[in-house]
């Protein structure tokens, strides 16, 4: 019941904010700007989709702007023009990725080391990672067939909004109708009650921890593409941006209560107070300072729901 | 010098206290009875302040009272001396210092006077129970409380220690200190106790002089009737071994199809160590086998695959998910058999979870009620239920009846012997000797992670059960 109260406050919360700011700036509502809106939220989106997960088991994962830099590397390397097939490009990113997060969870999940600390740690050797297999420099002549992935459309939907739906989609699937995604609320709702049951809860996190990673990749592949190179210094704090777009969509960062479908809707209301602030000419300066409010008001307002 | 007035409070929509006044005088030991779940931690926690009641009053006249909790919650990496001045340190010459010599001078006097010579460097992590009580003792004291209060100071010390705790309480009284005491042991209320309340189902029954009562009226106020033996006749012919354990550091036994084997000894006896090392919830080299098949054990897991399932005794900690549904905590140990590979199948989970909602008559609205919200006695069904849908031949219950009230308690006790009709080898812990007597069909009384013997409950008697519980007289 407060779920779904939840769920609608923040639909209704994007409801208003969308009619006021197509009442101030009439250029809102055009369909160009909606698409470039979803379109500017889809890294973010992918990133948000994955940490969901690891967020939902009640740990958290700090690395995956790192991540992003080193998967848009590794993806980078292997798009030049004439060299491989354009899946090869994809595949190295997203088991960059797959591999960085499955080493995270490895020593969350054996070492029993706090996530904090494990991702922090891969914050850090990630981004030293991309660094050295770039030679520090910009990863770039990359093949049209691979840049398409970021910047092409199909029947006039971009490339990676696309991306974003069928991860929202698949992950939704997972988490609502697979017995993984049920172990996967069990753990973060009470980890030794999941344990009592016969959950091997090392192999829940294992795999929370390599599909976030892998997702980390998926979005580093489409930034490359993206921006048409790969970037060793792209994606800082993006992590954070993916952590504020779940909690805004009502996931416990304790663990066990949310779901994508409030994560597609935050990772939404930060887009939509992005574009608005652009639209209304607010300085970036001063954006950044609205952006903080909002999420720990989001979060605040969530709160006091669930309390009375 | 305490006077509480119509005390109510509810969690989560269940009662568990309506309406209860209490008026406790200075310098007496006022005890008070009740059955596990009839709301005297709850009642004490309000009194001192640590819960806030719904309705009600509570006037202590500006005097300090302090609790000792059940559980004791000391910091276990300070020292005792810190423990003791915990939040009214001695303050040293500078601003906010603390003068550690003030502080180990005050722990050592505070101690003396309950008679311990506990030294006040020493680490609580290292001290034995008794002596950590000892500790909050000394800490209330420290606070000039005018009133103690005691949630079963008594049951995790052996004989010696419990008798040197009444030796303080009676100084204590000496100097005027109001002591509240709850146990379950009667023989202490009738040492130590000048008055008996008893609460029953959240309600307050009646208050008494000590002198006006024996153990069998005080018996009769907690539970509401006089207590008959109402063990019904054996079951079916008992032949066939389900499970048998050797090892574990001393564990030999066996329980038999259709057994209710009564496992009991005090806290801390390692019953549940030991139950939980034989269902991988916890580390321990022995060897398991059900019906006859060696099973090799490294997780829960592998326990359930075996055949084995178990009720843990911590509710809360290892039960419940709370913001699941009903539904979903029904299936948790048993989603496999509700799948077709990853997909859980929505239809063949729900018909699972109603079929047990109806077999244990858990009451709740519909299967998707969150289980938070559900009464103690019928979160505990769901547990059951949960463990059934694994569909074991063993069932382990860890103090199947912890924390839920009278009623619910007699209705899983038939469940529990139902099971055992329909063919389930069952272990079950307890601490509640009634309950180990009424329930089982053999008892084995554990001390010190050994089972040190084996009774007939027909004609077992709570002396027995003691003798054989506690550890040899020292």
């Amino acid at each position: 019941m407060t779920r779904l109260l939840g769920r609608f406050g923040l639909v209704i919360a994007l409801a208003v904010l969308c009619a006021a700011l197509s009442a101030a700036r009439p250029s809102f509502l055009t369909l160009g700007n909606l698409v470039n809106l979803i379109r500017q939220i889809s890294i973010n989106g992918i990133l948000a989709v994955g940490v969901t997960f690891v967020l939902l088991t009640g740990g958290v994962d700090l690395s995956l702007g790192s991540l992003v830099a080193l998967t848009g590397v590794a993806a980078a390397l292997f798009a030049h023009p004439g060299e491989y097939p354009v899946i090869a490009p994809v595949v190295a990113g997203v088991a960059a990725g797959a591999l960085c997060g499955a080493a995270s969870g490895a020593v969350i999940t054996v070492g029993r080391v706090a996530p904090f600390i494990v991702t922090l740690g891969m914050m850090t050797a990630a981004r030293g990672l991309a660094l050295v297999a770039s030679g520090g420099r910009p990863v770039s002549n990359l093949s049209p067939e691979f840049t398409a992935l970021g910047g092409g459309q199909v029947l006039g939907v971009p490339v990676p909004v696309i991306v974003l739906a069928a991860v929202a989609a698949a992950a939704w699937v997972v988490l609502a109708r697979f017995r993984m995604g049920r172990h996967v609320y069990a753990v973060g709702g009470n980890e030794n009650a999941a344990r009592a049951s016969g959950i091997r809860v090392g192999r829940v996190k294992m795999f929370v921890y390599t599909l976030c990673g892998a997702l980390a990749g998926l979005a580093g592949v489409v930034l490359a593409a993206r921006i048409t190179t790969g970037q060793p210094n792209a994606g800082v704090g993006y992590e954070l941006d993916a952590i504020a777009a779940v909690v805004i969509g009502g996931t416990s960062l304790s663990g066990g209560v949310g779901g994508v479908g409030g994560t597609v809707l935050g990772a939404l209301l930060m887009g939509v107070i992005n574009n608005g602030l652009d639209l209304l000419n607010v300085p970036s300066y001063y954006q950044q300072i609205v952006k903080g409010v909002i999420i720990v008001g989001a979060v605040w307002m969530d709160r006091s729901q669930h309390k009375s | 010098m305490i006077q509480a007035k119509d005390i109510s409070k509810s969690f989560a929509g269940v009662p568990a206290l309506a309406g209860v006044s209490l008026e406790i005088r200075a310098g007496e030991v006022h005890a008070l009875m009740g059955e596990n779940g009839a709301g005297k931690s709850t009642f004490m926690k309000i009194v001192a302040g640590q819960l806030a009641a719904d309705s009600g009053t509570v006037d202590s006249g500006g005097g300090r009272v302090a609790m000792i909790h059940q559980e004791l919650m000391p910091f276990l990496d300070l020292t005792v001396a810190e423990n003791i001045t915990m939040g009214r340190e001695p303050a040293g010459r500078f601003p906010g210092t603390v003068d550690r010599g003030a502080m180990r001078r005050e722990a050592r006097e505070l101690l003396a006077r309950l008679g311990s010579t506990i030294d006040p460097d020493r680490k609580m992590r290292g001290l034995s129970v008794a002596a950590m009580q000892m500790v909050e003792i000394a800490k209330a004291l420290g606070w000039r409380a005018d009133a103690i209060l005691m949630d079963e100071p008594t049951s995790a010390l052996a004989g010696h220690e419990a008798d040197l705790l009444f030796e303080v309480i009676r100084d204590l009284r000496r100097r005027g200190v109001a002591v509240v005491y709850t146990s379950h042991k009667m023989d202490e209320i009738f040492r130590i106790a000048d008055r008996v309340t008893v609460l029953r189902d959240g309600r307050s029954v009646a208050t008494h002089a000590a002198s006006e009562l024996d153990e069998r009226r005080l018996i009769a106020l907690m539970v509401g009737r006089e207590l008959t033996s109402q063990r019904p006749a054996g079951g079916a012919a008992r032949t066939e071994t389900a499970l048998s354990v050797k090892g574990f550091g001393g564990a030999e036994f066996e329980v038999r199809k259709g057994e209710i084997v009564g496992m009991i000894g005090l806290m801390g006896a390692g019953r549940t160590e030991l139950a939980s090392a034989i269902y991988g919830l916890a580390p321990g080299q022995g060897e398991v086998r059900v019906n006859g098949r060696v099973a090799t054990i490294g997780s829960p897991a592998d326990a359930i695959r075996h055949g084995i399932a178990m009720v843990t005794e911590d509710r809360k900690g290892s039960g419940i998910v709370p913001r699941m549904s009903v539904r979903e905590n029904l299936t948790l140990a048993s989603l496999g058999a509700v799948s077709r590979g990853p997909w859980v199948s929505r239809a063949a989970e729900a018909e699972a979870a109603r079929g047990q909602m109806s077999g244990l008559a858990i009451k709740a609205r519909g299967p998707e009620q969150e289980i938070a919200t559900l009464s103690g006695g019928n979160q505990q069904k769901v547990m059951l239920g949960r463990a059934l849908l694994a569909r074991p031949e063993v069932l382990i219950l860890d103090e199947p009846t912890r924390g839920i009230d009278v009623g619910a308690k007699t209705e899983v006790h038939e469940l529990i012997r139902r099971l055992a009709r329909e063919g389930k080898a069952i272990l079950m812990i307890s601490s509640e000797m009634p309950e180990i007597l009424a329930v089982s069909d053999r008892i084995l009384v554990v001390r010190e992670g050994r089972v040190t013997a084996e009774l007939d409950p027909r004609t077992a008697t709570q002396e027995q059960i003691l003798a054989h519980a506690m550890p040899e007289a020292g």
